[in-house]
C-alpha cells in the first residue's frame, strides 16, 4: 500500500463492524501473533471519491486490526466459496445459471461493514456473496445452488434467488432492473414506518439503461425515499463492453438531479466509506447514485467464458493490481496485524470450512416432490389451488 | 407491527375465511341466495351465510337480495362508492394498508374510486405516482415485501401491461421462489373491459394474460355488494390478487347491508338458480346474461346464472353442482376467445365433468380483433344478449 497514510487516533473512534459471518472463528486461527486489536488506525483509501452534486467524504477512512482482520476472512471465504462453486457447476452439480462474485468481493463485505441488519439489501442475480455477508448460511446457499431440500429457498429458487428476510436481504432477482423498483418499494416501506433505516438497491452497468430505473430514480427523489441506488460497474453488461452500451458511462452522474459518488470498489476501505456517507446522506436528504468500480474476474455466467470480450491480460493486470483480498493482505502485513504464514494458515482453514459445508450440503436430499405446489400461495383461508381448475396433475416420471 | 394488526384483523367479526368446499347454497329446489360467505373459523367449517329466499329474475343487480338479510335498511350507493368505502374501512382498520397510483389522491381517482382518500389519510398513504406502471408495480411489490398491504389501481387495465414483467416474476412468483420467506399481500385493481368507444389500448381484458402466473390470484366484480366485499377480502389477503373492475359498471346502484361483511374470493355468485342450462359469466357480460335471461324465460328456458367472480381459481364447486343439475352449459365471457378465461373454464369443465354434460359446452366470447372506435362494430366485438339467446335455444335443442 505505497502512500498509504497510518496514523493512531483514540480507541474510541474505533468502528467494528457489526455483524461477522455466522461461522464462528475456530480459535487457533486467533493464535498468538494475529492481532485482534480495535484501536482505530486511519488508512486513506486508493484514489480520492469523484461526485456529482454533493460533497465526496474524506479520503481517510479509520478501521481497526479486528475489522481488516474480519474484511481478509469474509472476503477470501467469499472468494473461496465462489471458486467452489465454479468446480461444482464443472461437475454438473449445479446446473442452470451461475453467476459468480469472484472479484467484487469488497462490495459486499465493505457495504456490510458500514450498516446494520435492520437496513435492507436487494440486488440482481449475482447474489451468493451478498447472502453470505448478510449472516446466510453456508451449507444452505451451497444445497440451493445444488437444488437440495435445505437449501435457503428449499431448492426451488437456485442461484438466482437467494433471499433471507430476517436479515432484511431481499434477493436475488433474474430479470435485469427488475429489482431496482422492488427496492424502492422497501424503502417506500421504510420510510412509511419511520424506521430510520435505509435500502441498498444494487444493479449493475448493464441494468444501468433500463427505464425503470430511472423511473424508480424520479419517484425515490421525488418522495425522498431512503434508497441508495449502488451501480456495482464491472464494465461488462453480460458480453458488452460498457462503452459499447452505453452513451454516458459516468454512472454516477446518470442521476441528473440525484446527487452520485464514484468509488473504488476494489477498496474493501473505501466502499465502506462510501456507504456509510451514504446511508446518512439518505436519511436525510433522499437517494443517492454510487458507482462501485469493480472488477468480475469469472464470465458473466458459468456459461460465458468472459475472454471473447476481454484479453486475458487486462483480467490478469486487475488481479494482479487491485485484488480486494491482496490490497487487504498488504495493508495487514504493512501494519504487522499478522504474518504472511498466519494469513496463508487463515485461508487454508476458510478453503476447509467451504469444503465440509459443501460435503455437507451434498448430503441433502432432493426436495419433496410435494414442494412443487407448496409456497405457491400462502396457504391462508385454507386455499389450496395451483391453477384454475385446483388440479393437481400427478405425473410418474420414468 | 404488521403481524399484530393482522391477528388483530382475524378476530374482527366477518372474515374471508369459508373454504370454498363448504355447505352448497342451492339445495335442490329452493331457489335461494347466500348473501355473504361469512364464516369463523378455519378449513373444515361451513360457511354460515344466510340463505335468503327470493323469486324469479332480477334484471340488475339483485338489490333486495342483498340487504334483505341486512339487520338495518342498508344504505344504496353506487359501485365506485362500494369500492372507496371498502378501501376506507380496510384503511382504518389496518395502518399498512396504503394506496398507489396514477391520480388517486388529489384528483381522487379517476374513476372516482379513490375520492377523498388522500385528505383522509394522507399523501402517503394515498400516494400519486408519476405515470411509470412498471416501476410503482414494483415499489408495491417491494413495499408488500416489507410488510406494508398496498393497493395498486392501474389508472385502465391495459395500462398494466407495462408492469407484467413485476405482475408475472416478483409478484407472483417471490413467494416461491424464496421458498416461503416473503409473502406479497397486494391488491392490484382498475377498470378494464370494453367501454363506449374508448379505442382499441384502452378496452384491453387482461384477465387471459395474468391467468397463467403461478401464484397470483384474480376476482371479478360486477355488482356493489360483492365489489365492497372482494376488495376487502383481496386486502385481507395474504396472496397477491388482482381485481377486476368494469368501466362501464362503476355508476350501477345497489343497497348494500350497513354491518361489515366480506365476500369470499374463491367462490362463485348464484344470480338465478334455474333446471335447463348453466350459464357461466362474469363482469359486464352478467348484465347482457341477465338481459337475454328475461327473452329466455319469456320463451319457456329456465336458465341458472351463475357469476363466476373468482376467476383464478375456479369455484368447480359450485359450477360442478349446477352442471349435474343442468346437464348443458354456456359460458359467456368478455375476453377475448383465444386463450381467455372460458377456455380455461371449458377444459376445467371437460377434465371434472365430462360425464354430467348433455351437450357440448359452448362459450361466447369477444372477437379476436383490437376494439374497433365505430360503435357497431365495438357492439360486434362482445357478446350481445340476442347471441346468448340463440346460443342457449341451440343447447337445449
Amino acid at each position: 500500500m505505497a502512500g498509504a497514510i497510518l496514523r493512531r487516533v483514540t480507541p474510541t473512534t474505533a468502528s467494528p463492524r457489526v455483524a461477522p459471518l455466522p461461522l464462528p472463528l475456530p480459535v487457533p486461527l486467533l493464535a498468538r501473533g494475529v492481532s485482534d486489536s480495535t484501536d482505530a488506525i486511519t488508512v486513506s483509501t486508493s484514489v480520492p471519491f469523484k461526485s456529482h452534486i454533493v460533497d465526496p467524504p474524506p479520503r481517510e477512512a479509520t478501521t481497526s486490526a479486528r475489522e481488516l482482520l474480519a474484511f481478509f476472512r469474509d472476503m477470501s471465504l467469499m472468494r473461496r466459496a465462489e471458486i467452489a462453486a465454479d468446480s461444482l457447476y464443472k461437475a454438473k452439480l449445479i446446473r442452470g445459471f451461475c453467476h459468480l462474485y469472484d472479484g467484487q468481493e469488497a462490495v459486499a463485505v465493505g457495504m456490510e461493514a458500514a450498516i446494520t441488519r435492520a437496513d435492507a439489501i436487494t440486488t440482481a442475480y449475482r447474489d451468493h456473496c451478498l447472502y453470505l455477508a448478510r449472516g446466510g448460511d453456508l451449507v444452505a446457499a451451497f444445497a440451493e445452488l445444488m437444488g437440495r431440500r435445505d437449501g435457503c429457498s428449499r431448492g426451488k429458487g437456485g442461484s438466482m434467488h437467494f433471499y433471507k428476510r430476517d436479515a432484511n436481504f431481499f434477493g436475488g432477482h433474474g430479470i435485469v432492473g427488475a429489482q431496482v423498483p422492488l427496492g424502492c418499494g422497501i424503502a417506500f416501506a421504510q420510510r412509511y414506518r419511520k424506521e430510520g433505516t435505509v435500502t441498498f438497491d444494487l444493479y449493475g452497468d448493464g441494468a444501468a439503461n433500463q427505464g425503470q430505473l430511472f423511473e424508480a430514480l424520479n419517484m425515490a427523489a421525488l418522495w425522498k425515499l431512503p434508497v441508495v441506488l449502488v451501480c456495482e460497474n464491472n464494465h461488462y453488461g453480460m458480453g458488452t463492453a460498457e462503452w459499447r452500451a452505453s452513451k454516458s458511462p459516468a454512472y454516477y452522474k446518470r442521476g441528473d438531479y440525484v446527487p452520485g459518488l464514484k468509488v473504488d470498489g476494489m477498496d474493501v476501505l473505501a466502499v465502506k466509506q462510501a456507504c456509510k456517507f451514504a446511508k446518512e446522506h439518505v436519511l436525510e436528504s433522499g437517494p443517492i447514485i454510487l458507482e462501485m468500480d469493480t472488477y468480475r474476474y469469472h464470465g458473466h455466467s458459468m456459461s460465458d467464458p468472459g475472454s471473447t470480450y476481454r484479453t486475458r491480460d487486462e483480467i490478469a493486470g486487475i488481479r494482479q493490481e487491485r485484488d480486494p483480498i491482496e490490497r487487504v493482505r498488504k495493508l495487514i502485513l504493512a501494519h504487522e496485524f499478522a504474518t504472511a504464514q498466519e494469513l496463508k494458515d487463515m485461508e487454508k482453514e476458510l478453503r476447509k470450512q467451504v469444503d465440509a459445508a459443501i460435503a455437507k450440503a451434498k448430503e441433502s436430499p432432493m426436495p419433496d416432490p410435494s414442494e412443487l405446489f407448496t409456497n405457491v400461495y400462502v396457504n391462508d383461508c385454507g386455499l389450496e389451488s395451483f391453477g384454475v381448475d385446483r388440479k393437481v396433475v400427478r405425473t410418474v416420471l420414468p | 407491527m404488521a403481524a399484530a394488526a393482522s391477528s388483530a384483523l382475524h378476530a374482527v367479526g366477518a372474515v374471508a375465511s369459508a373454504k370454498p368446499r363448504s355447505a352448497a347454497p342451492a339445495v335442490a329446489r329452493r331457489r335461494s341466495v347466500r348473501v355473504a360467505a361469512a364464516a369463523k373459523g378455519g378449513p373444515g367449517s361451513s360457511g354460515r351465510g344466510r340463505l335468503v329466499t327470493r323469486s324469479a329474475v332480477a334484471a340488475k343487480a339483485d338489490e333486495a337480495a342483498a340487504a334483505a338479510g341486512s339487520k338495518s335498511g342498508g344504505h344504496e350507493l353506487l359501485m365506485f362508492e362500494a369500492l372507496r368505502e371498502a378501501l376506507i374501512e380496510e384503511m382504518n382498520l389496518d395502518p399498512t394498508v396504503c394506496v398507489m397510483g396514477e391520480d388517486v389522491g388529489h384528483y381522487g381517482g379517476s374513476y372516482k374510486v379513490t375520492k377523498g382518500l388522500a385528505e383522509m389519510f394522507g399523501d402517503l398513504r394515498v400516494l400519486d405516482t408519476p405515470i411509470a406502471e412498471n416501476s410503482f408495480t414494483g415499489m408495491g411489490v417491494g413495499a408488500a415485501m416489507k410488510g406494508l398491504r398496498p393497493v395498486v389501481e392501474g389508472m385502465n387495465m391495459g395500462f398494466l401491461l407495462l408492469a407484467y414483467n413485476q405482475i408475472s416474476n416478483n409478484c407472483g412468483m417471490l413467494h416461491y421462489t424464496s421458498g416461503g420467506q416473503f409473502k406479497i399481500p397486494i391488491v392490484i385493481r382498475g377498470p378494464g373491459g370494453v367501454g363506449r368507444q374508448l379505442g382499441a389500448e384502452h378496452s384491453q381484458r387482461l384477465e387471459s394474460y395474468f391467468q397463467s402466473i403461478p401464484g397470483l390470484q384474480m376476482v371479478a366484480c360486477s355488482t356493489p355488494y360483492n365489489a365492497k366485499g372482494l376488495m376487502k377480502a383481496a386486502i385481507r389477503s395474504e396472496n397477491p390478487v388482482v381485481l377486476f373492475e368494469h368501466v362501464l359498471l362503476y355508476n350501477l346502484k345497489e343497497k348494500i347491508p350497513d354491518e361489515e361483511y366480506i365476500c369470499c374470493l374463491e367462490e362463485a355468485e348464484m344470480v338465478r338458480p334455474g333446471e335447463h342450462v348453466t350459464i357461466l359469466t362474469y363482469s359486464r357480460m352478467r348484465y347482457h346474461v341477465m338481459q337475454a335471461a328475461k327473452t329466455l324465460v319469456n320463451k319457456g328456458y329456465d336458465p341458472e346464472v351463475i357469476d363466476i367472480r373468482s376467476l383464478k381459481p375456479f369455484d368447480l364447486h359450485t359450477i360442478g353442482n349446477s352442471i349435474k343439475k343442468t346437464h348443458r352449459v354456456l359460458i359467456v365471457e368478455e375476453c377475448m376467445r383465444t386463450g381467455g378465461i372460458g377456455a380455461s373454464l371449458r377444459s376445467a369443465i371437460i377434465d371434472n365433468f365430462w360425464d354430467y354434460l348433455d351437450a357440448p359446452i359452448m362459450c361466447l366470447s369477444s372477437q379476436d380483433v383490437p376494439t374497433p372506435y365505430a360503435a357497431t362494430l365495438e357492439d360486434a366485438t362482445v357478446v350481445q344478449p340476442a347471441q346468448i339467446v340463440a346460443a342457449v335455444e341451440q343447447i337445449c335443442q
